[in-house]
């Protein structure tokens, strides 16, 4: 995943340092800079422009249909933290990204090894893991909504064996303690969304890990086996520690889908009962457009692209370096 | 260099083709502008009925409109979602690009006054109901509903009634049970229900305005529809004992609701009534249009109705009405809809079918159903109270905070948490 063209070494046989200060623009270099110009200034506008735009918003009075721009420093966020809700919501973010992740990488390097056994039939099973990804978390989360649906679905298997649940209905924080507002700990609601997000998500996992295990030479193994290790010490000795820059690939990509989740919530439960299923893109998105709290919808689109920051920077610091 | 040349062609092609895409929909617009002197600029009619039987309505009150004036293009613009909550959300996005549609689908009430009128979007009418001679053809107290400081800001074009208790005549009859009156009596009606393992009360709030508008009859059962009214301008507060003892009641009621009322919308709660599933259920008289078109139930055979308990006498209103935003290009083309909407002619037109009554009083009853002949009587005589999970009673912005508080409630039944968010919401209202 780690992509960094370095055009040092060209430069260097190409000729001396010196020429290169004083060299000339040339017409390549003013025709790639004119294809470029359209699509940077529209990602500045677009992107970055709306980001501080968004901050902005986000510092403002703006909270009803009449736009009102004086100064509210940090209001609207001191409002969102010792709100119930963003509070839930933090805490659902934080539990759901964390399982997910987890699920995700468990089930994928296990999925992918089984797969990297030479059997036959692996494109079928292959593509059989990765096709839940072509569907949109919108259709996903209607499937499994109504597969989990209490009074319906998976329940009228599981009701014969007293095994029913309520599912994302559950209002049931798991190992809860008092914190802030609310209770913090594990909402039970919120396992039977992250066991949609992992069925669709894991066959990206698989065809990564997949990649990675193709990539580490036969002679690796056959070493591993002439010292005499066991197949168990093989795989997590040797090709577990290898696979780990994909892992490290893998959450990144997993966590930006999760600190970001909207569609399959709001497809599949909803805000729900006290909460426990809502995430801070459902609230940025009816505070702002249903309430029209424009501002702390703001401040809470901030929240989360700081939260996704967290991840995303020191990443992409990391892979600089590495590059260099 | 002849590659480069082309691509330099190619690059000189591109911006010009992109400055010319520019030109040529600037001069498109322009020629727009010229053509609604005759009849060029299309009528945008914004809302959310896209359900059956709502969709009906529309699509016959547009089709008069047609017959009368051929030359006025119109464009159905409706976006899907329950209580129109998606259609608000593009509404608010388009108010606030300066693009308002034509003419737009608002609740009467806070959500107009409060909301568009209070950002000076919409123009007055206060010269089309003289022109239509409407002062005297709706209530007086609806036309406050649609009025801030003086002038008329919208047409009302249907009525729906909230408070009322649907309830499985099966049931009822099998268990020898009377609908309930007052509160006492529904308990009563309820702990029999519950004793033979019959839910009592249907919910359905997945969305939570469903709790809310459970929640909002209770309140006008206990409080009157004086006080009722007085809390959404700050002479009740919500720490009036009487706003306890209707929460109190509230929070006794979620005992006899369904387990799985949370992975429920509206209509699959209005789905256990008709099952024989669960027994009553609160919710505005657009559920008789989803009981008679979509599950074909008989009115008073397979459901009947009453009011919700205490409420009788008193009449929840929820009314859509459409305006006139600022910034048309078209206003008499939108007046001339808006004169249609308004007339008997186009009430008669579009509320069989939705099912709802029509505002004006003097609409003929021989059009409507059993239940809407009922209610035109009631409409006439009762108390009217504005409704405020459906933005008739308090701005948008309180109402989603109520939701967000009856949410949490519904789970964790704390009677003072609940009541303290309610009050320091309330600080939001106008006095």
């Amino acid at each position: 995943m780690v992509e960094t063209v370095s055009i040092t070494p060209a430069e260097k046989t190409a000729g001396v340092p010196a020429v290169r200060k004083k060299r000339k623009w040339t017409a390549d270099h003013w025709l790639a800079a004119a294809f470029l110009a359209p699509s940077v200034v529209l990602i500045f506008l677009f992107v970055y422009g709306f980001i501080g735009w968004t901050g902005y918003v986000s510092l403002s009075n703006w909270n009803s249909l009449v736009p009102d721009w004086s100064f509210a420093g940090l209001k609207n966020y001191l409002y969102l933290f010792h709100d119930f809700r963003f509070q839930a919501d933090l805490r659902n973010t934080l539990v759901f990204t964390v399982l997910f992740i987890a699920a995700v990488i468990v089930l994928g390097q296990l999925l992918a090894i089984l797969l990297d056994q030479k059997l036959r039939g692996e494109s079928l099973f292959r593509n059989i893991f990765f096709f839940p990804m072509a569907l949109s978390f919108v259709v996903t989360g209607v499937v499994w909504q109504w597969l989990f649906n209490p009074s319906t679905g998976v329940n009228l298997f599981l009701k014969p064996l007293d095994l029913d649940s309520k599912w994302y209905t559950d209002t049931t924080i798991l190992g809860g303690f008092h914190w802030g507002k609310i209770e913090f700990g594990i909402p039970v609601a919120i396992i039977a969304v992250v066991v949609a997000a992992v069925w669709q998500m894991t066959g990206f996992a698989v065809a990564m890990y997949l990649a990675g295990l193709r990539a580490i030479p036969d002679e690796v193994r056959e070493a591993a086996r002439m010292d005499g290790a066991t197949e168990f010490q093989l795989y997590w000795k040797i090709i577990l520690p290898l696979l780990r820059p994909i892992t490290v690939s893998v959450i990144i990509i997993m966590a930006h889908i999760s600190l970001k989740i909207f569609d399959l919530i709001y497809a599949m439960t909803g805000p729900g009962a006290n909460f426990v299923t809502d995430v801070p893109g459902v609230y940025m998105f009816e505070t702002t457009f249903r309430g029209n709290y424009y501002a702390n919808g703001a401040a809470i689109a901030i929240v989360m692209l700081l939260s996704v920051a967290i991840f995303i920077v020191p990443y992409l610091i990391s892979s600089r370096k590495g590059g260099s | 260099m002849r590659k480069k040349a082309s691509a330099w062609l190619a690059l000189a092609l591109g911006i010009g083709m992109a400055l010319s895409g520019c030109s040529s929909s600037n001069s498109s617009s322009d020629n727009a502008k010229q053509g609604s002197q005759k009849a060029g600029e299309k009528l945008e009619i914004f809302s959310w009925w896209t359900g059956a039987g709502e969709e009906d309505g529309l699509k016959a009150l547009i089709k008069l409109f047609q017959e009368k004036y051929p030359d006025i293009e119109v464009e159905n613009a409706a976006v899907a979602g329950g209580a129109g909550t998606n259609a608000k959300a593009v509404l608010a996005s388009r108010m606030q690009g300066n693009d308002p549609p034509s003419t737009f689908q608002v609740h009467g009430g806070a959500e107009l006054n409060e909301g568009w009128v209070a950002a000076g979007k919409m123009e007055p009418l206060n010269d089309l109901y003289e022109k239509e001679g409407w002062m005297d053809k709706f209530p007086k107290a609806l036309i406050d509903m649609v009025s801030k400081d003086g002038n008329i800001y919208s047409v009302p074009v249907n009525i729906h009634r909230g408070n009322v208790l649907w309830y499985n005549k099966k049931i009822f009859a099998d268990n020898g049970l009377q609908p309930p009156k007052t509160f006492d009596e529904f308990f009563q009606v309820a702990d029999k229900l519950k004793a033979k393992g019959i839910t009592p009360l249907a919910l359905g709030d997945k969305e939570p305005w469903v709790a809310t508008h459970l929640f909002e009859n209770v309140l006008l059962g206990t409080l009157g529809t004086e006080n009722y009214k007085k809390l959404w301008t700050g002479e009740v507060s919500f720490n009036d004992p009487q706003v306890k003892q209707a929460v109190e009641t509230f929070k006794k009621m979620l005992n006899y609701i369904n387990e799985d009322h949370s992975s429920r919308n509206w209509q699959d709660a209005a789905q256990l009534v008709a099952e024989g599933k669960a027994a009553m259920y609160v919710m505005g008289d657009w559920v008789k249009g989803y009981f008679v078109n979509d599950l074909k139930l008989k009115v008073n055979q397979d459901f009947g109705y009453v009011p919700v308990p205490n409420t009788e006498g008193k009449f929840m209103v929820i009314t859509d009405t459409f305006g006139l935003p600022k910034g048309v290009k078209n206003p008499d083309d939108v007046k001339k809809f808006l004169a249609v909407l308004g007339s008997v002619e186009g009430q008669d037109a579009f509320n069989p079918l939705k099912g709802s009554i029509p505002a004006r009083i003097d609409a003929d009853p021989s059009k409507y159903d059993e239940y809407g002949k009922q209610t035109m009587q009631d409409f006439k005589t009762a108390e009217l109270a504005p409704s405020l999970a459906h933005g008739s009673a308090a701005p948008e912005g309180f109402v989603t905070k109520v939701n967000q508080a009856v949410n949490i409630f519904v789970t964790q039944k704390d009677v003072k948490t609940f009541i303290d968010t309610l009050a320091s919401a309330a600080t939001e209202l106008k006095k």
